[in-house]
């Protein structure tokens, strides 16, 4: 939880968008993030994003489901509460392997899922600053983290030269917070 | 952009050696099994050509299939490799002609003693389940299906590659052919469902235990054939890669590939267990014996084999990405593929008329690998007669930027 200095460039168009993220890298300036109204194909790329490790989180989750599945059955029916069911023997793989199946789908899914909610930092009542209102909307928009010894018109000035159609300067906090969105209001004033 | 093959010395001795070796074995085997008086060798002789002419031809149409497949979804990905997979098609009739020409000979000309140890539904009299399934398990039956779908599967082999060729000679940027192949497409998706998932392996395979019947079957054979299928295809596609050729394809297209191998993988065991799951649960009598015989009997050895290298080894060498890109893996997992699924046609096909006489050795080597020798021969040879690259073609450059 810090709060920092941002310059902010928005473009209404994939197409200058693209360019403008790979000039901005090669430029220096830290680059904070990119905000899109929707997913665009091959902008992780352009990011130089890394991939993610989510899916060997998946097959941990996966196996931790599995031998769930597989423990816990195997001690209902061969110690806590063997039953014979039609003869067959208490430890019957076979009438195992649907339940250990849906199990390791169930664990994988959701932990999947919460899993990439913390990577994303998406969460009921989690709350992150918004750099401008349209960036939902028809806005592509890029901040960058500057500080205190940036020349601010210079970094203006860059990103207009990128194709920006608006830009601006905001102090804001650059990660997350629980609770209300009042919270960034004073720091914009600072 | 035009891109030729030829085929390379080395290919060309392999594969006719091959053919060679495939040759001398069953006329050794002629020699040693048929003029002999046991009647298992007998049988044993026609259940292994039975067993790989099948085999081979269900992977061959399995190429048939994905093009089809690809072109209804409109799938860009494959185009660049699209020749590999309409070589294999083009050349179904060679994998027709001696599948057909065995099943048939086998249903009408084979018998031991004055009975049919292969498909003893031939003789059903005194039979009271043999005689109620003679509506569909008589020989007029048998041998209609199986020269209408061979025919069939024949004709759209050719058909697609006949029309990816009109393609390349077609006017610049014209689409007419590429809606004629979806149409095309869409009708042998409706032939394959009415002959690859139900009736033909019903009878070529299914019939051989006549008193027992699954109703997954032909579901688990398309499994088996399908994910042998795009092994072949990633095969040759990794030897034209190295040959040289195919400059085209990159890592992702290896990658989907990659991909196919591991979800049918997965697909084939869900379909397996799905199988025996239901007659294990239900234990009934004239249901397990077919189970009892291959788990616990004779072939348990090759049964718990199948269920590690069909479904064990892709899961675990195949599911991290990198070595669904690595070429010596996907090559590695697709030899063990085709030969994981070569065993389970085995012992789809032994156990019924052999019980516990079956063998596997020369005869059953020799003759897989005479069959695949005559797969790569012929292939290779379709494959010289045009350009690598599906030139003209609408999605061409969708797949040269194809990313997985």
């Amino acid at each position: 939880m810090a709060i920092k200095k941002f310059a902010v460039a928005c473009y209404d168009d994939e197409e200058v968008l693209f360019p403008a993220v790979k000039k901005v890298r090669n430029s220096g300036y830290k680059l904070h993030d990119v905000y899109t109204p929707f997913p665009v194909h091959g902008l992780d790329g352009a990011l130089g994003l890394k991939e993610t490790d989510l899916h060997v989180a998946g097959f941990i989750y996966g196996i931790t489901g599995t031998s769930t599945a597989v423990g816990f059955m195997s001690w209902i029916f061969c110690s806590d509460w063997p039953i014979n069911f039609g003869g067959k023997p208490h430890w019957s793989l076979p009438a195992f392997i649907p339940i250990t199946f849906e199990l390791t789908v169930l664990f994988a899914a959701v932990g999947m899922v919460l899993t990439f909610c913390y990577l994303n930092q998406i969460m009921p009542g989690v709350k992150k600053h918004v750099f401008h209102p349209r960036q939902t909307d028809d806005l592509f928009v890029v901040a960058l983290e500057i500080n205190d010894h940036t020349n601010e018109a210079e970094v203006i000035n860059f990103l207009k030269s990128t194709g920006a159609v608006e830009t601006s300067v905001q102090v804001a906090e650059s990660e997350w917070w629980f609770g209300r969105w009042d919270k960034k209001e004073p720091y914009e004033l600072a | 952009m035009t891109e030729r093959f030829e085929i390379p010395a080395r290919l060309k001795n392999t594969s006719l050696a091959l053919i060679a070796v495939g040759i001398l074995v069953l006329i050794l085997g002629g020699v040693t099994m048929l003029g002999g008086h046991d009647h298992h060798d007998k049988t044993r002789f026609w259940l292994v050509l039975l067993q790989n002419s099948v085999f081979f031809l269900l992977i061959c149409v399995a190429s048939v299939f994905i093009q089809a497949a690809a072109s209804l979804a409109q799938g860009g990905w494959i185009v660049a490799y699209k020749r590999v997979p309409e070589a294999i098609g083009a050349n179904v009739w060679v994998f027709g002609l001696i599948a057909g020409a065995i099943l048939i000979f086998i249903a009408t000309g084979f018998s031991v003693d004055g009975h049919n140890p292969i498909y003893h539904w031939v003789h059903p009299e005194g039979d009271k389940i043999l005689e109620g399934k003679k509506a569909f398990l008589n020989k007029e039956m048998f041998i209609g299906f199986t020269v209408v779908t061979i025919a069939l599967w024949s004709f759209f082999g050719r058909k697609f590659r006949a029309l990816s060729l009109a393609q390349e000679n077609a006017p610049k940027n014209s689409t007419k052919i590429y809606w004629t192949m979806l149409k095309w497409s869409a009708a042998f998706l409706l032939v394959y469902a009415l002959t690859q998932m139900s009736t033909a392996p019903w009878l070529w395979i299914m019939s051989i235990d006549a008193h027992w019947y699954s109703t997954m079957f032909s579901w688990y054979t398309f499994a088996s054939a399908f994910v042998s299928g795009m092994s072949v295809i990633l095969l040759f596609v990794v030897f034209l890669k190295n040959n040289g050729n195919l400059e085209l394809v990159t890592k992702e297209h290896v990658h989907d590939l990659g991909k196919f191998m591991f979800a049918f993988s997965v697909f084939w065991t869900y379909v397996w267990f799905a199988q025996y799951m239901l007659i294990w649960y239900s234990n009934i009598p004239e249901e397990t014996t077919y189970f009892k015989m291959r788990q616990h009997g004779p072939y348990s050895l090759i049964w718990y084999s199948v269920f590690i290298i069909n479904f064990i080894m892709p899961i675990l060498i195949l599911m991290a990405r990198p070595s669904k890109r690595n070429y010596f893996t996907v090559t590695f997992m697709a030899l063990v593929i085709i030969f994981g699924h070569w065993l389970d046609f085995f012992i789809m096909t032994m156990p019924g008329p052999l019980g516990k006489n079956w063998h596997l050795g020369w005869y059953e080597m020799g003759i897989f690998l005479g069959f695949a020798g005559l797969l790569i021969f012929t292939v290779s040879k379709t494959l010289t007669k045009s350009s690598l690259v599906p030139g003209n073609h609408p999605l061409l450059k969708e797949a040269m930027l194809h990313q997985s």
